[in-house]
């Protein structure tokens, strides 16, 4: 770089001999610049060339154009569910169904556990882990477990890792998941809004609106949000059927998903799969605006607490201790 | 590479006929100057070239196979090319800091280098959006965070401000470099209706896209380690940092290599700039470090991490050292008296202040916001393979351009494309 003067940046036709022999369009110069041109964009074409199965095998001009959620009509969303189907059947090798549930009228949701039950069996992560069909090898789950030490609330003091039997008589467990937020920074952050709030409280992800930026990951509180890293891997005969469009159909590689509280189940009126895998009775699930529901005895009768109120995101998820 | 600016001032002397065959001219001959140089040019685009490639296959094998092939995780999912883009937004900005002396103080000699700074800024921000698409787990839905085709969440996610101020900042750029450009072309004066409030406006917005980029990361409560008001103009002193440093070895480049007239002060300027920045960036550094381990508890755990490591986890302490070493000896060169007759101190320092602020504000700032996670789980984070060779391929990318950018607009601003052209 620091020869002498002679090579040169801009004064560049100096050694050539003056512009005069590049006038013909096919000087031996033009000719050489064109070949390595042509070489240069034939080894781009070929360096990108993975980019050709992926788009053959995981992508279609359907899928490419296909609208936001919300805007989508009835016969639209129609062509969508049949579409995924048909994807699952093809990628998967199993008959699904994919629904459309929508939130009803005069409910929102809410969440409570009951610490001092909760023996830490990881049980709901489980049951999560299969119900929304997560990825086997990475045995995903939207509830982490924190194994909690007596005499502290602090997180840092906890630990999912562990692994010996439970409960242990020295700790309490704190099972965390999608809190629902009221105020989710995790949809504020989303810059083409492939997440948002529904009327009866749960926070969705339209799989196939997300562009993968995951800046909701980085802005939930709770480590809420998991990101399709790669395609997911189920073996077929451990595929849950029985699948919605938000929800638990097998998401597609590179986008963020997130717990719904089964709103597949839930909007059909049954409970969460985590609450019905729960031993104990911890979990508390039910309408919050019906005042003769459990979940509004529960905070109605218990101190509940919500994790990380200072940070004013109005989690829909309480916990509360019996005693 | 240049905007068609049509209709410009001369219009009542140049019809846009007139236009349109001569800028037809101006982009032959950029065609020409890009294309032809010394072996030593040839040899550079090559590996260069070479370089872009190995990025962009990793990139279409990434996309492939999925972002698995980095070492990000749900605990740390923003990583090296986070890290690079918070960076070059913050080199793209760092070129306003000729823009200033040449336009607001009417500084001579920078008026003459000014466009050097301003096509960095060009070349930078194509980095930027570059390091953006790469860190899309689904760039084919790119179209979704376009305004008006998709569906673009403004303003309440600071991520649609930062695509409006970067995409703007290039089209300031791009404007002005290509007007004044294509008037040396014809041989003109360019008017200064044309340039000069898009060149005010750029300075504002230089300071925007940093801002907006820091306020990415600050606005965000559950990351206390980025939660501090003091990021912003920390993210602004480094820039100003980085970004002269690069400019400095850049004229020296271009000193040498052409016949283009650097003048003296337009280094002296950017070395006084560095000189106070980079203490300013220390103060600041200081001052973070200081609310941290004093007030202790949670908020400050982070830090610790970041500078001691956390019982066996320790992956960024080397880095974090580095980079306040390198500062900190950058600093104390820059202030040997008279260093800019010191070429070789100055590019010392140039070189050490540089990295340390990329490592500051990527493995040192993007990556312990997400350590501890949310919940308090240490899963720590360096970079794959993959992610190394993206990153290479971008940086060789933007540097691609930014040769081409100067081997076209160096030879046109000294007059010696017009002895060509004609």
């Amino acid at each position: 770089m620091n020869d002498t003067s002679q090579g040169c940046g801009s004064n560049c036709s100096c050694k050539g001999g003056g512009g005069a022999r590049d006038d013909s369009l096919f000087s031996r110069r033009n000719l050489l610049k064109g070949g390595a041109m042509t070489l240069g964009a034939a080894a781009f074409a070929k360096a990108l060339s993975p980019l050709a199965h992926w788009t053959r095998e995981e992508t279609s001009v359907e899928e490419f154009l296909q609208k936001h959620y919300r805007e989508l009509t009835k016969i639209d969303l129609e062509l969508v569910l049949k579409r995924l189907e048909k994807d699952a059947k093809e990628n998967y090798g199993t008959d699904v169904t994919i629904t459309d549930h929508r939130p009803q009228k005069g409910v929102k949701f809410g969440y409570a556990l009951n610490l001092s039950i909760c023996i830490g069996c990881r049980r709901c992560a489980e049951a999560c882990h299969h119900e929304n069909n997560h990825d086997r090898a990475t045995s995903n789950s939207y509830i982490r477990v924190l194994e909690m030490t007596k005499g502290s609330m602090d997180m840092e003091k906890g630990n999912v890792h562990y692994d010996h039997p439970v409960p242990h008589p020295d700790r309490f467990y704190m099972p965390v998941q999608c809190q629902q937020c009221d105020n989710p920074p995790c949809v504020d952050v989303c810059p083409v809004e492939a997440t948002w709030k529904e009327e009866d409280g749960i926070v969705v992800v339209d799989y196939n609106w997300c562009i993968g930026c995951r800046y909701c990951e980085a802005a939930c509180p709770y480590h809420a949000r998991r990101f399709n890293w790669k395609k997911p891997v189920i073996p077929k005969d451990e595929i849950n059927p029985n699948q919605s469009y938000l929800s638990n159909r097998i998401r597609p590689q590179g986008v963020m998903e997130k717990c719904t509280f089964c709103l597949h189940r839930t909007r059909d009126g049954r409970m969460p799969a985590c609450l019905e895998a729960c031993p104990t009775g911890a979990r508390v699930f039910g309408n919050l605006l019906d005042p003769h529901s459990e979940i509004r005895k529960v905070i109605d009768t218990k101190r509940v607490f919500v994790l990380k109120e200072e940070l004013g995101t109005r989690p829909s998820f309480f916990y509360f201790f019996d005693e | 590479m240049t905007p068609p600016d049509a209709e410009t001032a001369d219009a009542s002397r140049h019809d846009a006929r007139f236009h349109a065959t001569s800028y037809l001219r101006f982009l032959r001959l950029a065609f020409r100057l890009a294309t032809e140089g010394s072996w030593l040019f040839y040899a550079w685009m090559f590996v260069l070239t070479c370089i872009a490639l190995v990025g962009t296959h990793a990139w279409a094998v990434q996309v492939r196979d999925g972002m698995a092939v980095t070492a990000m995780t749900d605990h740390v999912s923003w990583g090296l090319y986070i890290a690079n883009f918070t960076f070059i937004v913050g080199l793209a900005a760092g070129g306003v800091m000729m823009v200033i002396p040449a336009y607001i103080y009417h500084d001579r000699d920078m008026h003459d280098t000014v466009i050097i700074g301003e096509l960095l800024a060009i070349a930078s921000i194509v980095m930027c959006l570059l390091f953006v698409v790469v860190d899309l787990g689904r760039p084919d839905r790119f179209w979704h965070i376009m305004p008006f085709v998709g569906k673009f969440n403004w303003p309440i996610s600071m991520l649609t401000w930062d695509v409006i101020v970067l995409n703007g900042y290039l089209l300031l750029n791009l404007h002005i470099c290509g007007y004044l450009l294509y008037k040396r072309f014809l041989g003109e004066t360019p008017d200064k209706r044309w340039y000069v409030p898009f060149v005010f406006l750029s300075i504002a917005w230089a300071i925007s896209i940093h801002t907006v980029t820091a306020f990415l990361y600050c606005g965000l409560g559950g990351r206390p380690f980025w939660n501090t008001a003091l990021l912003a103009p920390r993210f602004l002193t480094s820039a100003f940092v980085a970004g002269p440093a690069f400019i400095v070895v850049v004229l020296q480049i271009i000193r040498r290599m052409t016949k283009m007239k650097i003048g003296e002060g337009s280094i002296r300027t950017l070395v006084g700039i560095m000189r106070i920045t980079i203490l300013i960036n220390l103060v600041m550094l200081v001052s973070e470090i200081f609310t941290s381990f004093y007030t202790g508890g949670s908020h400050g755990v982070s830090a610790k991490y970041l500078f001691f490591g956390h019982h066996g986890h320790g992956a960024l302490v080397p880095w974090m050292w580095t980079s306040v070493t390198f500062s900190i000896i950058a600093a104390i060169l820059l202030m040997r008296p008279k260093v800019h007759e010191h070429l070789w101190t100055l590019d010392i320092a140039c070189v050490l202040g540089f990295a340390g602020i990329w490592i500051e504000k990527g493995m040192g700032l993007i990556i312990p916001g997400f350590i501890p996670s949310t919940l308090h789980e240490w899963v720590e984070y360096l970079p794959s393979a993959t992610e190394w060779k993206i990153t290479a391929g971008i940086w060789a990318g933007g540097l691609l351009i930014y040769t081409l950018l100067l081997k076209v607009a160096i030879p046109v601003f000294s007059g010696e494309a017009n002895k060509l052209s004609n």
